[in-house]
């Protein structure tokens, strides 16, 4: 009660609809735990909100270095939040040279508030002094307003050592700023720190106060975005994406994963690795990524589905094991992470690089099912999707999510598991000889599996060409009756599916199309190129292997189709680049193979999601574009 | 009575395995290749010990010892070159009461398949590998393999083998976790059966190199073995695997080695003038990894339920 009537005292609160806001510091100050709690109290409190981390490039970059910039972005507004958005409108940082390299992203715009912690301006070492002096002269002449604060020295006051606890100081501040609940951040602090003394607990409290308290004395503005649905009754839950891969693993009642390290994927493995057995689940972590999904392989063949994680150099030192649980039509949910490739490429950064290496990457013809989650909530139902169709169609099914999507946090509607979206027990009735191991219907390719224990239905799996009884046969009719039942399983799947849903009108000048973490940002750049009245939708696949159906006659109503992604095309305008030689993005290559349109592409590798600016500025100038 | 079901007692009374439960297609490994001799010996042995065909799994690589399970009446798994190792043990991860063989060979163990040796001796899952070592790359035809012997003319190596070579069973014993290593030639029927049901026997991974004649590519090694059969070393003790007396014809050489000494182990497999047969090491109390990765295999759907809805109430807002 006192706090509030000392608010409205103080100042006014603004009413907004959205704000971007980032906490920017060296590696190890907390601003990641600071800003997910921020965003978990929002989410509380009923707003929309976006989450996405920023990772430094190394492990352990000096201190106050552009390159050692870490932090989170976190965007809240009143309605469901899909992306990271664009620049930001308030940025808290810890020190002046870790936002030389958000400021090289394009992070902040004119008229972004910048909040610096303000030590720096009366270090003992000149030459500090003198960069934080020119840093932030250039900052203003960028048009940022700066805020300088002594945030340290504030928590000196609560804590001996104020660069750990100065996160949830931070957290405070922001509390103050955006009108949030303080008890709400409390709970939350109680919840992180659950392992840790009351004592420490209580001096966090004190700090989040502290900071609260801070910015309403020293701060002259604040802001209030209300919730704008109440969410009626409906429960909803917030992770990011790896979790939420976990959580499906846990829903889809696959138990075991079998994985080797790997960033960005491994966190999902993580949350297993502390929660899986209170499902009766286990994670093997491998001595290498052709053990994990040879180990996944081989519990999947006994009749336990397994799922393998990993990200793009996994998947290429996975293939040969892929390309056998094709062969020999075993079911495996494998997920990969993406992130920027070739080779070790950008381990921490988003990419959309693995798509064709997904459906082709495997010598001979290894067809397979290639889906991918647009959002965080489809990562978790995904992977039961996932379970049920590699079971349903014998095969392995390669699930694709991001860099973006794993480290991204969102809330979604609370799943509500049920006993269908489980495994169905082994089946160990006895199986009856007559019936071959590979009992092809020719129609769909489908055809029902033996697993040991069954009586009677003993066979010898094998990666050699096989007939139906699974017997090596290298004779040229086995061969290629073998490739027709593989394949035609994927016809028999794009047969159950439906044509994807144009997002906008069903007809117009421009169609976009994209795949995975992009859908928020299209769809927001589509909404702003639409409401300068240009006719453009968009459309978003989830199933890449088979493809949706009915892709060619929706393109037939539109004047131009191009793809928006995030891997590498060339650009028309480079040197040497023509329509003939033109390597094209990911998708783009597949839609044009498969419906002959001449379907354009517009996709970088910058190592970033995309944002729905950069997204509405390429619509921009291809509506205008003479050129057809 | 007991709880017990008649019918079900009756039925197992019933099912009585014969050899040619175990046995699939024909073998189809050159005349005079030492694999026969082994294949007999497991259908042999799966017989007395009547283990069920449906719940026994073969599993292997690439190469001519692993097409081992296409000769089998029982599950089998031919899989990828030096990969038989994780996906034998992923079978066993969540099916613990599966009876797994593995058939690997000397190219695809000891060269391309070399992380997985290591890790699966280090993983001690209950199963029974045999390593079919021929010193040589036969269905690829003569290329060098890690166990040639320096000198030794292939198609890689025309002038002869440039590098000394590895030692399976040092290598095997230095692994943390070891549980059972044993040797064998394949020439020697009573011994070879009597090894691999120790193997099999044995609870954890029963690792048995069974050094084996390939008349085609390397018929020059095991010949110059089995005619000085005074280099075999045969390993005797209470502890250890029964010698019968045709063995001990067989060969001369004999020593009295416990097999739960380690050092003595090492010590014995790391003198190359001997070629040791019999158990060098075995330590039944090692732990085997799929008492772990099994764990919740039991779990009703309901309690999976339970642990499913409790994870998303944690973030539940």
């Amino acid at each position: 009660m006192e706090a509030s009537q000392e608010v409205e005292r103080a100042v006014q609160s603004e009413l907004i609809h959205e704000h971007i806001v980032e906490i920017v510091s060296d590696s190890g100050e907390g601003a990641q735990k600071a800003g997910q709690t921020f965003g978990a109290v929002c989410a509380r409190m009923g707003n929309g909100v976006w989450t996405v981390e920023i990772i430094p490039a190394e492990i352990k970059p000096p201190a106050r270095s552009p390159a050692g910039a870490s932090g989170i972005r976190i965007r809240l507004g009143s309605k469901y939040i899909t992306n990271m958005g664009d620049e930001a409108d308030l940025v808290v940082a810890f020190n002046e040279q870790v936002l030389y390299s958000r400021i090289a992203n394009g992070a902040y715009k004119a008229g972004t508030i910048l909040l610096i912690e303000n030590k720096w301006r009366d270090d003992p070492v000149p030459e500090i002094q003198a960069q934080y002096k020119r840093a932030l002269a250039e900052f203003k002449e960028n048009g940022l307003i700066v805020h300088e604060l002594a945030l340290e020295e504030a928590c000196r006051e609560i804590t001996s050592n104020p660069r750990v606890g100065k996160n949830m100081f931070v957290l405070g501040m922001l509390c103050h700023i955006y009108t949030r609940d303080v008890e709400l951040a409390r709970n939350e602090i109680a919840t992180i720190f659950k392992r840790k003394s009351k004592e420490v607990v209580e001096q966090n409290y004190r700090l989040l106060q502290a900071g609260y308290d801070f910015a309403s004395d020293n701060l002259d503005f604040r802001y209030e975005i209300p919730p704008q649905q109440v969410r009626e009754g409906k429960r909803f839950i917030v992770t990011n994406g790896n979790t939420a891969l976990g959580l499906g693993v846990m829903a889809s009642g696959m138990e075991l994963v079998a994985m080797y390290p790997i960033t960005p994927a491994t966190s999902a493995s993580h949350y297993l690795a502390d929660v899986f057995h209170e499902v009766g689940g286990f994670v093997h972590q491998a001595e290498d990524e052709i053990a994990a999904i040879g180990f996944a392989i081989g519990s999947s063949f006994a009749g336990k589905t397994a799922c393998t994680i990993t990200s793009g150099p996994g998947l290429a030192l996975k293939t040969e094991m892929l390309a056998l649980a094709v062969m020999a039509e075993i079911p495996l949910v494998l997920a990969v992470v993406q992130r920027g490739g070739p080779s070790t490429g950008l381990p921490t950064k988003v990419e959309q690089g693995d798509l064709l290496a997904s459906i082709f990457g495997e010598p001979g013809d290894a067809p397979k099912v290639v889906v991918a989650p647009a959002t965080i909530e489809e990562c978790l139902h995904f992977v039961v999707m996932s379970r049920r169709l590699a079971e349903t169609f014998r095969t392995p099914v390669v699930l694709l999510t991001d860099a973006n999507l794993a480290t991204g946090q969102q809330p979604y509607p609370r799943p509500e598991p049920s006993s269908e979206w489980l495994a169905p027990p082994i089946d160990q009735t006895d199986w009856d000889p007559q019936i071959p191991p590979y009992n092809w219907d020719p129609q769909t390719g489908l055809s029902p599996r033996p697993v040991p224990g069954m009586v009677d239905g003993h066979y010898v799996l094998t990666g050699l060409a096989h007939t139906n009884e699974s017997k090596v046969a290298y004779d040229s009719k086995s061969n290629q009756l073998g490739c027709d039942m593989r394949s035609r399983k994927l016809a028999a799947l794009a047969n159950t599916l439906k044509a994807p849903t144009v997002y906008g009108d069903p007809e117009g000048d421009l169609l976009v199309v994209g795949w995975g973490s992009t859908l928020g940002a299209i769809q927001e750049a589509v909404d702003r190129t639409r409401a300068q009245g240009y006719k453009v939708s968009s459309l978003h696949l989830r199933f890449i292997s088979p493809l949706e159906p009915g892709l060619k006659e929706i393109f037939s109503r539109f004047r131009k189709v191009m793809t928006v992604e995030i891997n590498y095309s060339d650009d028309l305008s480079a040197p040497l680049i023509t329509r003939e030689n033109r390597r094209y993005s990911q998708l783009a290559w597949i839609l044009r193979a498969s419906t002959l349109v001449d379907v354009d592409c517009w996709s970088v590798v910058l190592g970033a999601p995309l944002q729905p600016g950069m997204i509405h500025k390429v619509l921009l100038e291809r509506l205008s574009s003479k050129e057809d | 009575m007991f709880g017990m079901n008649a019918d079900w007692s009756l039925e197992v009374f019933e099912r009585y395995f014969t050899i040619g439960d175990y046995a699939g297609g024909e073998a189809r490994w050159c005349p005079g290749c030492g694999d026969h001799g082994v294949l007999t010996a497991i259908h042999k042995l799966l017989r007395d010990e009547q283990v069920p065909p449906e719940t026994t799994v073969a599993v292997s690589g690439i190469g001519c010892s692993s097409r081992l399970p296409h000769y089998m009446g029982t599950y089998g798994f031919h899989g990828l070159h030096g990969r038989a190792l994780p996906i034998a043990c992923g079978i066993k991860s969540r099916r613990p009461e599966l009876d797994v063989w593995v058939a690997t060979g000397d190219g695809d163990c000891f060269s391309i398949g070399t992380a997985h040796w290591i890790h699966a001796i280090r993983y001690n899952m209950d199963m029974t590998v045999l390593a079919f070592d021929n010193s040589v790359y036969g269905l690829t035809k003569a290329q060098t393999s890690p166990t040639s012997p320096l000198g030794f003319k292939t198609n890689t190596h025309p002038t002869g083998a440039i590098l000394p070579p590895l030692n399976p069973l040092t290598t095997t014993l230095g692994i943390t976790n070891v549980s059972f290593v044993a040797q064998v030639v394949d020439w020697s029927p009573p011994l070879l059966y009597e090894v691999i049901k120790a193997a099999h026997r044995h609870k954890g991974t029963g690792f048995v190199r069974i050094i084996q004649r390939c008349p085609v590519f390397s018929d020059s090694v095991s010949k110059a073995l089995q005619n000085s059969p005074e280099r075999v070393l045969l390993l005797q003790h209470e502890k250890g695997i029964p010698i019968d007396a045709s063995a001990k014809r067989q060969f001369p050489n004999s020593i009295t080695h416990d097999p739960s000494d380690l050092a003595a182990a090492r010590a014995v497999a790391e003198d190359t003038s001997r070629i040791p047969v019999g158990l060098l090491y075995q330590n039944t109390d090692a732990l085997c990894y799929e008492t772990l990765s099994s764990r919740g295999t039991e779990f009703t759907v309901k309690k999976r339920l339970a642990g499913i809805n409790a994870a998303l109430d944690r973030f539940t807002i």
